[in-house]
């Protein structure tokens, strides 16, 4: 039997950027919040003291900050007819675990969204035909344009203290020769800070780049440039370049995190209660299965417990929100066969390739200074920024160099061809290690009819409740896109006169694999859209049939961006908490009439 | 494994912990006296140590995991894997067995954040990631003793009794899988020791490895520096040497 607690206005799962946003525009309203986080507490102090946090060791290989496996995983299967297995140890993607979720270790690539991707489907019917779309390729429209999110992006990026450099400003042009992106949409302001200083790696990227004819830029970066104080009145110091970036906890207040840029201010809310160690194990619904009741979770000493609310926020990561639905009945499941249902639909990752330089002993890319958000990226082929139509596949690419600080144990690279031990290895690594570089083509990647989330019939979590089983795979389109944009990033590579290439792309017949860390950025699954047929959650990222649970997060994305997600995520997440703010708690039901 | 094993599994972990407490509160402390704990107590006098160690009998470490049999295995093979040479100290030299023992006195040996319900599927496809039942305690335990045994149909000797040419040739049969073990795959406990010796190679001292920075050295990573304001626009090389969490210096 569970404990029951005092009925909350709103209870929050998981406490990442989604779930903070959420806490502070609802505290703000005035609603009494109790946000839920699985994971323990954690913040700057202790967690990114330095030097101790300075440990490639502990953060990067032994994953301390990550969802602990051994409690709850995925299974993945490759096709329908699979039989689907435990992704026993984290490799493909990292999901957090903790305060502040994946947004305490993230990077801190801070993108908006080219506009073009919020209307995929409309636009590629548009310009290219119906037919140029291939069949059983599900990508939709988000019901949502760039010019209704404006507002959003630009206060998220205030809070998160955000370094860039504008194109256009109110249509004025603002950004040319000094690292604006000429492919970026309109924006109401200035970044809140200007770009961050290059590391040599990104101006050899910078060059060579512009030596081809492509448009360089400076990637907005969450990692700060200078001292800042958001509207929260929450101070950052300026980012240093330490190189323990991605997977680690900023000791300089430099990275934006919920910890770091939301918490303190929350913490100032009497309306607010954050409950780490609380691990939800479903959404309670009423008798009539359209109305949430709240949430049941395990606390620390195994309790079961019950937390009443009016509504419910699932701010979980990506998988973590659809595996939530389908636990608690929350929408129809989806049937690839019949393509029938909505929930486990469009799941969809990122279609990554990376081309590694190593260079003479003159040249000097020192990668262990870094970054997460900083580089040089080019936007000619992202998006539909060049005519698909000769080239027959569906989506696009930013190109970068994203140095965000590689240590010696993972970040090791040799030529092609180096053994892997003895003398031989040992040479090769002091010959290359301060002086190679990395660039990524980080491309979009689709949705499919067969590429979805279910719960698994054999595997458990710790709790005893089914796993969630990804069934996905590389398509045909993904890889002549992959090898297209290994194609242009490689004329960048050449014009660098580097003494070797190491090329990370897709072949055909390759499968999708778990074991290298490919991006953390999964998606889809729980999707947004305008018709309750084919999308989890309505434009205001509420599930069109359990109207007082709403679904932040990139589980909305109906297909991957080119860019990283999460400005979008905390975009979206402020729209929806001005919905739910301006309309819902005035009327309290459907804000789209299905 | 059985409960006794995790059991003395988590014991050897929390005496391994308090012990290293005092270290990390002095590296907390600011004072930078950290140097004063750790087995080296100067680099000149470690370098010296380093160019008379002979292999196997680098350190005055005690293994906790590893039996005596298992620790002549383990520093004769990481000897081979990251040799001492002409670019400088190795593996044995920088203490990655002793890395490695205390390795395995931690969560990490049991598999303690990894997904280990069942059914296991072992001969999955490699695009499934690690499918065995097997945690890092057992893959080197029955390893080495596979190891051993393969050596001695194979060269009629122990792994670590092998000169080194005939030793880099037994690993090289291992890490092809052309060796063929019965308790653990061969290319899986290759694999292991590898991975866990560039760890040890390349870690802070704190874990045990990296004895007098030599890891970093070798490839001028300047360890917990962390602080590189003034020469993120530089293509120059970096001139400062690496210093680590406890504060020694290279």
């Amino acid at each position: 039997m569970a404990n029951a607690m005092k009925k909350a206005d709103v209870v929050i799962v998981g406490f990442g950027w989604t779930g903070a946003i959420m806490a502070k525009e609802l505290t703000e309203a005035g609603l009494q919040v109790v946000a839920l986080e699985r994971g323990p507490m954690r913040d700057t102090y202790p967690d990114g003291s330095y030097p101790q946090v300075i440990d490639e060791l502990t953060y990067s290989i032994r994953k301390k900050l990550f969802q602990d496996l051994s409690r709850e995983t995925v299974t993945i299967r490759h096709g329908l007819d699979d039989v689907a297995l435990p992704n026993r140890q984290l490799g493909a993607f990292l999901p957090g675990d903790g305060v502040g979720g994946a947004g305490l270790h993230w990077s801190g690539v801070h993108f908006r969204v080219d506009p073009v991707e919020l209307r995929l489907r409309s636009h590629y019917e548009e310009r290219y035909g119906k037919g140029f779309i291939p069949d059983g390729m599900t990508i939709q429209d988000f019901g949502v344009s760039y010019e209704e999110l404006e507002p959003y992006f630009d206060f998220a990026e205030k809070v998160f203290g955000t370094s860039g450099q504008a194109w256009t400003v109110k249509g004025e042009t603002v950004g040319q020769g000094s690292g604006g992106n000429p492919f970026a949409p309109d924006r109401s302001d200035h970044f809140p800070l200007p770009s961050q200083k290059n590391t040599y790696s990104a101006q050899l990227f910078q060059q060579a780049a512009a030596a081809v004819g492509y448009h360089p830029y400076n990637l907005p970066s969450a990692n700060t440039s200078g001292p800042y104080t958001n509207p929260y009145g929450v101070q950052m110091g300026p980012c240093n370049f330490c190189g323990f970036c991605s997977g680690y906890v900023c000791y300089m207040y430099s990275k934006a995190s919920p910890n770091l840029n939301i918490l303190p201010a929350l913490r100032q809310a009497p309306n607010f209660e954050l409950r780490p160690n609380s691990h939800v194990l479903r959404v309670n619904l009423d008798s009539s299965g359209s109305r949430a009741t709240g949430v049941t979770y395990v606390d620390a000493q195994g309790r079961e417990v019950e937390q009443p609310a009016d509504i419910v926020i699932l701010g979980a990561f990506q998988f973590h929100n659809v595996r939530l639905m389908l636990l608690s009945g929350i929408g129809k499941p989806y049937d690839p066969k019949t393509g029938d249902g909505v929930v486990g639909r469009n799941f969809a990752y990122q279609n990554m390739a990376t081309i590694k330089a190593y260079f003479d002993q003159d040249v000097h890319t020192n990668p262990f200074i870094g970054a997460g958000g900083n580089g040089v990226a080019v936007d000619d082929f992202n998006a539909d920024n060049f005519d698909h139509g000769p080239h027959g596949f569906v989506g696009g690419s930013p190109f970068w160099v994203n140095q965000a600080g590689t240590r010696p144990i993972g970040g090791i690279s040799n030529p092609p061809g180096t053994p892997a031990w003895g003398s031989a290895w040992k040479r090769a690594t002091a010959e290359n290690y301060t002086h190679h570089l990395s660039m990524d083509a980080h491309g979009a990647h689709q949705s499919y009819r067969d590429n979805y989330l279910d719960l698994d019939p054999t595997y458990k979590d710790a709790y005893g409740q089914p796993l969630l089983r990804m069934t996905f795979d590389w398509k045909d389109n993904d890889i002549r896109m992959n090898q297209f944009m290994v194609g242009k990033v490689r004329r960048i590579a050449e014009a660098m006169n580097p003494k070797a290439l190491a090329i990370l792309g897709k072949q055909p017949g390759d499968r999708f694999n778990t074991q290298s860390y490919q991006t953390t950025h999964l998606n889809g699954g729980a999707i947004m859209g305008s018709d309750p047929k084919t999308s989890a959650v309505n434009r205001y990222l509420q599930s069109w049939d359990v109207h007082n649970v709403f679904v932040p997060g990139a589980s909305a994305f109906p297909q991957g961006l080119g860019y990283n997600p999460t400005g979008l995520v905390a975009a979206l997440t402020y729209w929806a908490a001005r919905a739910i703010r301006e309309q819902y708690l005035k009327n309290p039901g459907p804000l789209v009439q299905a | 494994m059985s409960a006794d094993d995790i059991l003395d599994s988590r014991r050897s972990f929390l005496r391994k912990s308090l012990t290293l407490i005092p270290v990390v509160t002095v590296a907390g402390s600011g004072i930078g006296l950290g140097a004063a704990v750790v087995a080296d107590p100067a680099p000149a006098q470690a370098k010296a140590r380093d160019e008379a160690a002979p292999a196997g009998s680098g350190t005055a470490y005690q293994p906790v995991f590893f039996t005596a049999e298992e620790w002549a295995f383990v520093n004769a093979a990481v000897a081979r894997l990251i040799p001492a040479d002409a670019t400088g100290p190795g593996a044995l030299e920088a203490g990655v067995p002793e890395y490695i023992d205390r390795q395995l006195t931690t969560p990490y040996a049991t598999g303690a954040t990894w997904y280990m319900q069942g059914p296991f599927v072992a001969d999955a496809a490699p695009e499934f990631g690690y499918q065995l039942r097997l945690v890092p305690r057992d893959i080197y335990r029955l390893g080495i003793a596979a190891a051993d045994d393969w050596c001695g149909r194979q060269y009629g000797k122990r792994f670590a009794e092998l000169d080194a040419a005939t030793q880099d040739q037994a690993l090289g049969l291992l890490e092809a899988g052309k060796a063929t073990f019965d308790a653990v795959p061969a290319k899986v406990f290759f694999s292991y020791l590898l991975t866990n010796t560039k760890e040890g190679f390349f870690c802070d001292p704190i874990h045990g490895g990296n004895k007098g920075l030599v890891g970093w050295k070798l490839v001028n990573f300047p360890g917990a520096r962390a602080d590189f304001m003034d020469w993120v626009e530089r293509g120059e090389r970096y001139p400062i040497p690496p210093v680590s969490i406890r504060g020694e210096r290279a």
